[in-house]
């Protein structure tokens, strides 16, 4: 052997170990795989919800509405500097559109002030000025970077919230540019899960306005600072749900960003189930400020704009805990304690796809694919050494080398394997029976030509290479293209599809050819056994 | 030694060319026609949105059964229903609505099922696409379709010449239509599967021509006073062996998958299947046919070498 060939087979050996050490631990039990010396990898794969049942989601983070609520604070903000510094204006105010923040000043002479006022104070937007009118906008990149901050925060939220939930192995992950998908495995309650992970759960404490008529109030005739919100109240011997509307300040005393603690206990007169929460430092003081300059007055607690209770302040409050009473059951109870805790989502989320996968139907799909994979590679093992004999057999194990590869592979990459991975895998085996068949083909050809067996060999070899590049090259093309654009389903397709041709190339073409070279490039031989 | 065919097979493809394009005219006619007859394709509701689920059925009831029993609920007015992948009551459910809570969908089951008692169905899968996300799958499928054939266009222009990839993208783009057509004629539902095959399809499929093309492309190079029609023909012929064997290996394991690989694949692989039929058929009696629209040589002038290519091979492997 040339020394170039104790190279490949020195490369060979070193990739069977490598990958061969991935694919078998894959498949050990956990037991077996804590008692390997530490040299071992130890990576199982893991197996996708189509295989073993789960909820999988696709969330969309309402991003605009994420921004519709920064303009809004910008604005009210922008308000309190204008009179700070004397700058009288008609309006300050997000447009109908929730994409700018539209200033009219009362004296058009004030016009630059204003701006250099925004300017200095409000670098994130960007100004048009029309006659005495200001247009704010944000500018496109901070705006693209809020939307991807909000969507990233949305991330941490959910997986927070899965994570107290207690689900093992969650997949909470972006897609594009603003889709969330979570996978749950073996989840069987999906319309829970959904609502833990969709309530945006923000939490204000505001003052009950008792001086305004809440008649008048929804006629219209509303103070600037008030706003109705309603609770709902369900009649509990008649189940009849009515909304009341009450009047309240509409700036928070408490928000949510400052719960330090939340959980389920038990009021002490109905024995209903109550979300007990504790503030942080900032918000017992706050808390405790308010409560005691607001004796007898009623603070209403409100979760994503509904009213849950609006109690008296009866004393003062001074170490910073209150409870949110409803008509809860534990299990609701619970959950809304593991929200209050994990804190807020950005931005609403609107589930635009779900897919609850019950365990059986995976089970029967592991079985069947199994049994299809093991039925074709049989059928194609024995037709290889019966039509190919000697090389037939090299090409054999070519492909279970090849399957080595994969399986080690993913193993390595901690891909998921699913139902169509599995197909793919079995459309791996076909590729690869194409290029040695290509090659011994072109072996036979050569012979006929009147080769000796050596000169065929290489010859075979030789020739082919370059036709097997061209053919993986388009074949990869369409698999990377299907991974750019597919479903997390047909990524894992497309995934087992480009390490399959990948490593083929290596099997077909150098793994075959060393053993051949091993075991025959020092004898002469007269005939070949293709 | 056993062979398919014997090792110096020439047979006469190109007077046969005309056949073939009149087989496949007929196939894609007959195609069309049946989705002109159904009115479109059956598209699943990851494009259209919707509600589907699964439900395996206990005491062999039928569909018309399980249509009356569900179609009470409100939920189920205008639902869909037929058998399942091949196996005994299971069932495929579609609804157009996608606002779907599980819990009330999971009580409305259950009191259609009263009468048989909670153990007599079991569903399987409930998948709920929202409009929106159906029609970003649908585009994403057109884009990725469109951009593997340029992508393989451009790669086979790189490679051979114009005229090679022409007659490429002919080919992929018959053996696509094919599979369309089948896919209506034998009532299979445009899924996300589906659309991967299809994919795959592409990339057999091409592998398959490209061997041809690389073989007259070498023919060529060899003898450049080789005719058209000579080189192939002689291209064809002397790849067939190849060509059957590994197709028949690829077909008989898609075969095997559509058999036994279980319900949920049984889509996929049986647009595999038809694909890698015409996959093959089209790069012997498509794919070549388009070379001859081209004038001129197929293949660039090659520059003058000084010594002829075979006598280099036989300088660089030292052959007597």
């Amino acid at each position: 052997m040339k020394q170039s060939d104790w190279f490949k087979l020195v490369l060979v050996i070193v990739v069977f170990v490598i990958f061969g050490a991935y694919a078998v631990d894959a498949f050990l039990p956990q037991q077996t795989l804590e008692n390997l010396p530490s040299f071992m990898p130890k990576k199982v794969i893991n197996l996708g919800l189509d295989l073993k049942g789960g909820t999988h989601l696709t969330l969309e983070v309402e991003t605009d509405k994420a921004i519709a609520g920064i303009l809004q604070q910008a604005a009210d903000n922008l308000k309190k500097q204008f009179d700070n510094s004397k700058i009288a204006y008609n309006t300050v105010e997000v447009n109908a559109k929730k994409t700018s923040i539209d200033v009219t000043l009362m004296d058009p002479n004030d016009i630059n002030r204003a701006l250099d006022l925004i300017q200095s104070n409000f670098g994130n937007f960007e100004t048009k000025t029309v006659n005495n009118s200001i247009i704010m906008t944000l500018k496109p990149k901070i705006a693209l970077s809020m939307q991807k901050e909000a969507v990233n925060q949305a991330v941490g939220v959910i997986r927070n919230r899965i994570d107290q939930f207690g689900v093992a192995e969650p997949t909470v992950v972006t897609s594009g540019s603003r889709d969330i998908v979570v996978e749950l495995p073996g989840i069987s309650d999906p319309e829970r899960a959904i609502k833990l992970i969709g309530q945006t759960a923000v939490l204000e404490l505001h003052l009950v306005d008792d001086s305004v008529n809440v008649e008048n109030a929804l006629n219209g005739q509303l103070p600037p600072d008030d706003e109705v919100l309603y609770q709902i109240i369900k009649n509990p011997t008649t189940g009849e749900i009515t909304k009341v509307p009450i009047v309240v300040k509409k700036a928070p005393v408490v928000t949510g960003s400052m719960i330090k603690k939340a959980n389920v206990s038990f009021s002490s007169q109905t024995n209903q189930p109550v979300v007990s929460f504790e503030l942080n430092s900032q918000g017992s003081q706050a808390f405790a400020q308010f409560t005691s300059t607001h004796v007898g007055k009623r603070l209403a607690i409100v979760l994503d704009n509904t009213v849950y209770s609006a109690p008296v302040i009866r004393e003062p409050i001074l170490n910073g805990s209150g409870e949110i009473s409803g008509d809860f059951t534990v299990k609701q109870a619970h959950d809304l304690a593991i929200v209050l805790r994990s804190g807020s989502l950005p931005a609403p989320v609107k589930v635009l796809e779900k897919t609850v996968i019950g365990p059986t139907l995976g089970k029967d799909s592991i079985k069947s694919a199994t049994l299809a994979i093991i039925i074709g590679s049989i059928a194609v093992f024995l037709f290889m050494v019966v039509y190919y004999r000697l090389f037939g057999l090299l090409a054999d194990f070519a492909l279970m080398f090849n399957l080595l590869i994969i399986l080690g592979t993913l193993a390595m990459l901690g891909a998921t394997l699913t139902l169509p991975g599995i197909a793919g895998m079995a459309l791996t085996v076909g590729m690869s029976v194409d290029t040695n068949v290509l090659i011994f083909e072109r072996i036979r050809e050569e012979l006929f030509h009147g080769r000796t067996p050596k000169d065929a060999v290489e010859l075979g070899y030789d020739r082919s290479l370059i036709t097997i590049i061209d053919t993986h090259i388009t074949t990869l093309i369409t698999a990377f293209i299907l991974y750019q654009f597919g479903t997390e389903t047909i990524k894992g397709f497309a995934i087992t599809l480009a390490i399959g041709l990948i490593a083929n190339m290596f099997t077909a073409i150098t793994f075959t050819k060393v053993i051949y070279d091993a075991l025959f490039s020092n004898k002469s031989l007269k005939k070949l056994s293709i | 030694m056993l062979h398919i065919f014997k090792p110096d097979l020439k047979i006469d493809f190109v007077s046969k060319f005309k056949w073939g394009i009149f087989f496949s005219l007929f196939l894609i006619f007959l195609g069309l026609a049946s989705l002109i007859v159904k009115n479109g394709f059956k598209v699943g509701i990851e494009f259209k949105g919707g509600t589907a689920l699964i439900l395996q059925v206990k005491n062999n009831l039928g569909t018309g059964e399980v249509r009356s029993l569900l179609e009470k609920s409100n939920y189920f007015k205008h639902m869909t229903i037929e058998n399942y992948g091949n196996t005994n009551g299971q069932y495929l459910i579609e609804i157009p609505i996608s606002k779907v809570n599980n819990d009330i969908l999971n009580a409305e089951i259950a009191k259609a099922f009263e009468k048989y008692g909670p153990g007599s169905y079991q569903i399987l899968k409930v998948n709920v696409i929202g409009p929106k996300i159906g029609s970003d799958f649908a585009k994403k499928a057109i884009i990725a379709v469109v951009l593997s054939l340029l992508g393989i266009l451009i790669y086979i222009a790189i490679r051979f010449k114009f005229n090679f990839a022409v007659a490429s993208v002919v080919s992929l783009v018959h053996d696509v239509l094919i599979t369309l057509g089948f896919l209506s004629l034998f009532n299979y539902e445009l899924t996300l599967d589906v659309i991967a095959a299809l994919l795959t399809i592409v990339g057999y499929s091409v592998n398959d021509t490209v061997i041809i093309f690389d073989r007259i492309r070498e023919k060529l190079r060899n003898n450049p006073k080789l005719s058209k029609i000579d080189a192939i023909n002689m291209g064809i012929s002397e790849t067939l062996s190849r060509t059957v064997i590994t197709s028949g290996t690829v077909i008989v394991v898609t075969l095997i998958l559509f058999l036994f690989g279980g319900s949920v694949l049984r889509g996929m692989s049986f647009a595999l299947l038809v694909g890698f039929i015409t996959g093959t058929y089209s790069s012997i009696f498509i794919a070549p046919p388009v070379l001859f629209l081209f004038k001129g040589p197929l293949l660039p002038e090659a520059k003058k070498q000084e010594v002829a290519s075979e006598e280099m091979f036989k300088r660089s492997y030292k052959i007597e």
